[in-house]
């Protein structure tokens, strides 16, 4: 084996890879900003709706969390067509991920929702407050905050997921390197250069998240420990 | 054209290979994850520095680019007839160490210290206070998020469609290819992992409630 | 005086366990009212009661005007009107000290921030605490965080204040601070009811002393007749107590 490795033949595709960077970035973030609406949600139906809805978000739990993301992403793309509705190749690749993890949110919310002891809802209730504002500022905010590590690890791997939309030729990071790849026939070079980006993206993700915490939990700016 | 028995029998064999190469990813998964497990928490530094590492590439990575780097970089080194199971089968035991030796890390941690300490007080060596003492608990924790995990692994086997090997998802690409019916097509597949996860998800969840129930 | 709080034959169960049988009692503006009694006897339940966090199965409690008894009581009218401290604070973890008070002003009575924090900063004066406002409920000690919690009901103004055990989970050199914020509040007219272990303080305190057994308010008098009980019951318990 006498490989010679080339990565100069990468040089001239690097605005190439930092767009697929770019577009990983924001397809992962509204990914996982409407995965969160969406868990959120589903995670507060299943502990308050009625039973029937109780129910249908179990089922839809159930379904996601035990079929692969490749396979929903299929069927989310050819799923739009057989509707007859013409949308993007990024459109079904922001929804199928957004189906996708936000039921993977709505189990760890669901557990941080659980979390909460019963004699804050009553300490809030005795203040007067309806129910729709205990929910919200003593319930959701700190089971949120509890949860968030948790959280951070799930759209960590969204973002790394995000990766296999490649496969219905949407525009990210791994498109733009298979499209790379065959251009110059240095696939292994490409490849090594596109899981270094990612390991990057990893990190710079996670980073982002624990910066974006202490803005929005002034608890821990303050006392640096999780609630 | 619809789908026809056939159809269905070539989707179940593809079902079968997506167990083999999840039986395979998790054995080798396993014995690499829990030598890294042991040595994330080694004595000396050098070790658990090296074997972080190697779980923080490994997990920053999409397995997508692993496999897809296990598949070239095979032919690079010169195996360039090597069926795809070889690089599927690779890049699905890289993956799976790294996550399992955290899972089992964290299991190995939560051991409560004292029991490390007793286990020193009574001059049991290094091995047999890890074979003895600390395993037995540390498995009774562990079980759950491992069954939990193997979950994940049969649905990243989807993932080695991509290098060509013929398990589930592919079968179902390649069934669509010919019937033009992707919709139906890949509800089967689905039902078809549903089927496969379902069940490993419902176990997981119940030996979770049992270790807790017997832990309150 | 009109009775702020008055219980006629309160019945409650819990399943086949009848907690209160026949329970009865007055509070007249301004009283302080001590409940005493061994555990289990329904002190906790008969003010939960009250501030309809139980629903009672058959008797009549009159709070402040509301009807408590009623199904189509207004619970949020209700709670306008009557604060509760718990044995264990119930403090928001997620918020400051002055969230903590300010939280139920905005929410319920609509105050704008700034009035709010006035208001938060007045209340944390009386129980002593102006100056962790700032501060996290994790970063006070039990005492304090139990002034804050009767510092969170005051923001509300209520007419009535309930005390259920409030310094039992405290050592006793903090107990006292707590003890010393109850005291000036019934000094400065609020109408109470406390369920206590206290026994000196409630004599110091209370303008009554309910003592409840089995379900049912077995003794009442003043301060006073904790010096000479009148049932063997009550003298049992006092005894123990000691
Ligand atoms: N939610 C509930 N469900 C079932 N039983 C209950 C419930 N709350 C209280 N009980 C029971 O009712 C009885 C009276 O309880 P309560 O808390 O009123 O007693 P207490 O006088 O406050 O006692 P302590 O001094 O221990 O606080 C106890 O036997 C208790 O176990
Ligand atoms: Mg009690």
């Amino acid at each position: 084996m006498t490989y010679q490795f080339d990565f100069s033949a990468l040089l001239p595709y690097w605005p190439l890879f930092l767009e697929g960077v770019w577009l990983t970035l924001k397809l992962s973030a509204l990914a996982t900003i409407f995965g969160f609406v969406v868990g959120t949600l589903c995670a507060v139906a299943r502990a308050e709706g009625p039973r029937w809805l109780k129910t249908v978000v179990a089922i839809y739990v159930e379904m996601i969390r035990n079929t692969p993301l490749l396979v929903q992403i299929f069927l989310v793309y050819f799923g739009f067509a057989s509707l007859g509705l013409k949308v993007t190749a990024n459109t079904a690749a922001v929804a199928a991920l957004v189906v996708n993890v936000g039921a993977y949110t709505c189990e760890i919310v669901r557990a941080g929702l659980e979390s909460i002891h019963k004699s804050q809802l009553e300490a809030a209730e005795c203040l007067g407050l309806t129910r729709t504002q205990t929910y919200w500022h003593v319930i959701v905010r700190p089971a949120i905050e509890r949860v968030y590590p948790a959280l951070t690890s799930q759209y960590v791997l969204l973002m790394l997921a995000s990766s296999i939309t490649s496969q219905i030729s949407a525009e990210e990071l791994t498109a733009v390197a298979n499209r790379i790849q065959s251009d110059t026939f240095r696939s292994f070079e490409t490849y090594i250069v596109t899981g270094v980006l990612y390991i990057i993206l990893s990190f710079v993700v996670r980073l982002a998240f624990t910066l974006f915490a202490l803005v929005i939990f002034p608890r821990r700016r303050k006392l640096g420990t999780a609630i | 054209m619809s789908l026809t028995p056939v159809h269905i029998e070539f989707i179940a064999t593809g079902a079968l290979w997506t167990v083999g190469l999840s039986a395979i990813a998790f054995v080798g998964g396993s014995i690499l994850g829990f030598a890294l497990a042991l040595a994330r928490i080694s004595p000396v530094p050098f070790v658990r520095r090296c074997a972080g590492t190697y779980i923080q590439i490994v997990q920053g990575t999409p397995l997508l680019v692993t496999l897809f780097l296990f598949y070239f970089g095979l032919a690079v080194v010169g195996f360039d007839s090597l069926p795809a199971i070889v690089a599927a089968g690779l890049g699905l035991v890289i993956y799976s160490s790294a996550f399992l030796a955290e899972i089992w890390r964290g299991c190995l941690e939560s051991v409560p210290k004292t029991q490390w300490e007793a286990a020193e007080c009574l001059a049991l060596t290094r091995w047999q206070r890890m074979v003895r003492v600390i395993l037995p608990q540390a498995m009774r924790i562990a079980t759950a998020p491992t069954v939990g995990f193997l979950v994940q692994i049969v649905k990243n086997t989807s993932l080695a469609s991509v290098v060509g090997f013929v398990e589930l998802a592919q079968a179902g690409k390649l069934v669509n290819n010919t019937i033009f019916e992707p919709f139906t097509v890949f509800i089967v597949v689905a039902a078809f992992y549903f089927v496969i996860c379902y069940p490993l998800s419902a176990w997981s969840r119940s030996l979770e409630r049992k270790l807790n129930a017997g832990r309150r | 005086m009109p009775a702020v709080v008055s219980l006629s034959n309160v019945h409650k169960s819990f399943g086949a366990l009848q907690v209160l049988k026949g329970v009865s009692f007055d509070v007249a503006a301004g009283e302080v009212v001590a409940v005493i009694g061994a555990s289990g006897s329904g002190k906790s339940t008969a003010l939960r009661c009250i501030n309809a966090l139980e629903t009672i199965d058959s008797g009549e409690i009159v709070v402040c005007g509301h009807k408590v008894h009623d199904p189509e009581l207004d619970r949020r009218a209700l709670r306008r009107d009557v604060g509760i401290v718990f044995q264990s604070y119930n403090l928001f973890p997620h918020l400051t000290v002055a969230q903590n008070i300010m939280l139920a002003p905005t929410c319920v009575k609509d105050m704008g921030k700034a009035e709010a924090r006035r208001l938060a900063e007045e209340v944390l004066a009386k129980v002593g605490l102006a100056e962790k406002a700032d501060n996290y409920p994790e970063q006070l000690s039990g005492g304090q965080q139990q002034r804050v919690a009767i510092a969170r009901s005051l923001a509300m103004q209520p007419k009535l204040m309930l005390f259920d055990e409030v310094t039992s989970a405290l050592d006793p050199q903090l107990t006292g601070e707590v003890l010393r914020v109850m005291e000036d509040l019934a000094r400065g007219g609020m109408s109470m009811i406390l369920v206590t272990h206290e026994m000196a303080f409630a004599r110091k305190v209370a303008s009554k002393v309910i003592f409840m057994h089995q379900g049912k308010v077995w003794e009442t008098g003043p301060g006073a007749m904790l010096a000479n009980p009148q049932t063997k019951e009550l003298a049992e318990f006092l005894s123990n107590d000691l």
